[in-house]
């Protein structure tokens, strides 16, 4: 929870997080050590100086880490973890929902725990899907379309085999599709992180709620086009959001886009964790005014009421959580640890 | 930003053409970004090895600019022979042996481009610069109390006689402006109109606050990529922050402090 100045409080849902192993141990290959080699540079190159990391903590963080940058340091009141694999580049995967789940069952009530799939593996995928539901109940899932595998250097969330998995996913009530579309930087063809594949598959699977992580940047133009079409798309604010603190008319500008295009109720805010912690954004969020001549050209306007919406209460509408019956449970059990 | 040494006339006639070759995505040229890592001229052959950001800056634009940095080097007419070398990239093996001849330029680029067609690719970010710096000329002007009338019945005489010393920005950009504005033959004479679109069609002055709401737009996800690669840049290549006093604790954690063998090598900063 974030107190506000004046003693607000604020629920906060951190809607992009992981627990990754990017440690030399569990890389494969050279390309395993350049991935978690450029999330650092991301970690370096956007965060205030005095938020940085040493490398070894910045590649796998502890359980007892974990929660205290997200929830004691932190102002989460709850976070959701994605899965990531990247087989080809980590051995057991670069986090992995096993791996997750033991995490979020240190301290029960405070992590989603989503799962992830690849079309590509066709039958496999969706004999996955079933174990996942079965056995994690998971509510989402994460889609990288860049991944590579073997040959493959992507995929469409309009190909046939990813078709199928996402009407298994509808029937079994996965409905949460986190779907990563974001910097180009990243192990890539271009293609597989356009933006357009989305428009299709929001439309053919209305019942699916389709969050675009990194809200398409550096296509935000056509990712705001698509959101405002298809009232189930929605922007999520990873690697967006860090910006506010280097840049922050930058900020201002990207947040005027997405409050004028698709407007305050489909903006889900996300830390990614562990490339940032989530304390100095949400601080320096609450605290953001969009700059006077940006907010006038676009006519629009970031208020308390709206920094609420994104911090933390339009995603708990996506996830079907109960505020404030959230909130006395989490006062019922405050996370301790042992000190070292 | 990390500068190579440049030694003799031929190199600093090299580096000065470098210069005109640019980060396609971004609109920045490679010297002020601090990509090029090494020159070199012996009796007329140019060796140049180039870095990006990170392992996996997008190949088509790697390819684009080894291409860039190759028709550069080769233009001076005391060239015998070129060497581009791009360092440290996920698919370097492939650029450098397209670039270098060794392979089909044409079926390599298209490999790594998943088919686009280079001109295509050259054509799209050519229009990204105009209207980029189409941008900061027209913001630069309203900041001086232009109207916009006064902006859109602005010819290229008039552009030219423009003094916008009280505006860095649209100064810096004006004479990157022009040049493609002349360069794509989208102003010829000195009376035909100084902004246009890439059409070419005149700027009216009644839709000049939509088209500069579709330019912000568009610098939006350039300035994305642009800020993300200047972080990483300089993540990558580990440069010492002077803005600041001498270096501090985190510095030293990050690396930061000067390599004593910077230059020897492509691994002695990884």
């Amino acid at each position: 929870m974030y107190k506000t100045a004046d003693g607000k409080e604020i629920f906060v849902l951190d809607c992009h997080t992981h627990f990754w192993n990017g440690s030399p141990e569990n890389q494969r290959n050279i390309h395993g050590k350049q991935f978690i080699d450029c999330f650092y540079a991301y970690h370096t190159g956007l965060s205030p100086k005095e938020q940085l990391w040493e490398k070894a903590r910045f590649e796998k963080q502890t359980v007892e880490q974990v929660y205290q940058d997200l929830f004691i340091d932190g102002p989460d009141d709850m976070a959701i973890i994605q899965s990531t694999y990247l087989r080809d580049f980590y051995k057991e995967g670069f986090s992995s929902i096993e791996r997750s789940t033991q995490l979020a069952q240190v301290h029960p009530g405070r992590f989603i725990v989503n799962g992830s799939f690849d079309p590509r593996d066709g039958e496999k995928a969706l004999e996955y899907i079933h174990y996942m539901k079965e056995t994690f109940d998971i509510k989402g899932v994460k889609m990288y379309t860049a991944e590579w595998h073997g040959e493959s250097r992507g995929w469409k969330l309009t190909d046939p085999s990813a078709y199928k998995c996402f009407e298994l996913c509808d029937k079994l009530g996965i409905r949460n599709i986190h779907v990563h579309k974001g910097p180009t930087i990243r192990p890539l063809s271009k293609d597989a992180f356009a933006v357009g594949d989305v428009d299709d598959a929001a439309t053919d699977f209305q019942n699916l709620n389709w969050i675009i992580e990194h809200c398409g940047l550096p296509r935000l133009d056509d990712f705001c086009w698509i959101a405002t079409q298809e009232s189930n798309v929605y922007a999520g604010l990873a690697v967006a959001l860090p910006f506010i603190h280097s840049r922050p008319r930058y900020f201002g500008e990207i947040i005027s886009e997405l409050l004028f295009w698709i407007g305050p109720d489909k903006i889900l805010f996300g830390s990614d964790y562990a490339i940032w912690t989530p304390r100095w954004l949400v601080e320096t969020f609450w605290n953001f005014q969009i700059p006077q001549d940006i907010a006038q050209e676009r006519g629009v306007q970031l208020t308390d009421q709206i920094k609420e919406q994104i911090l933390g209460l339009n995603a708990a509408r996506l996830y079907d959580i109960d505020v404030a019956a959230k909130r006395a449970e989490l006062a019922q059990s405050p996370i301790r640890f042992a000190a070292e | 930003m990390g500068l190579p040494q440049i030694r003799g006339a031929q190199a600093r006639e090299v580096w000065r053409r470098l210069g005109a070759v640019t980060d396609p995505e971004l609109d920045e040229p490679i010297t002020d970004m601090g990509f090029v890592e090494r020159l070199e001229v012996r009796r007329g052959e140019v060796e140049i090895a180039f870095r990006l950001p990170t392992y996996w800056c997008s190949p088509n634009f790697a390819f684009l600019m080894a291409d860039g940095i190759r028709r550069a080097a080769l233009a001076p007419a005391w060239v015998t022979g070129v060497r581009v070398q791009l360092m440290d990239h996920c698919y370097a093996d492939r650029v450098n042996a397209a670039v270098n001849g060794e392979q089909s330029f044409d079926a390599v680029f298209a490999e790594l481009s998943d088919g686009a067609d280079l001109s295509e690719l050259r054509e799209t970010f050519r229009e990204k610069a105009f209207l980029r710096r189409q941008e900061a000329v027209l913001r630069g002007l309203l900041a001086m109390g232009w109207d916009a009338a006064g902006i859109t019945g602005l010819t290229l005489a008039g552009f030219d006689a423009l003094n916008l010393a009280d505006s860095p920005e649209a100064a810096a950009q004006k004479p990157r402006y022009r040049e493609i504005l002349l360069g794509e033959g989208l102003a010829i004479l000195p009376q035909d109109p100084a902004f246009v679109t890439w059409g070419g069609d005149p700027l009216a002055a009644g839709e000049l606050g939509d088209h500069l709401m579709r330019l912000r737009s568009i610098r939006i996800n350039m300035e994305f990529n642009g800020a993300l690669c200047r972080g990483l840049a300089a993540a990558r290549y580990k440069e010492v922050d002077l803005s600041g006093d001498e270096p501090g604790l985190v510095d030293f954690i990050l690396g930061r402090v000067p390599p004593r063998d910077r230059g020897t090598g492509p691994d002695c900063r990884t």
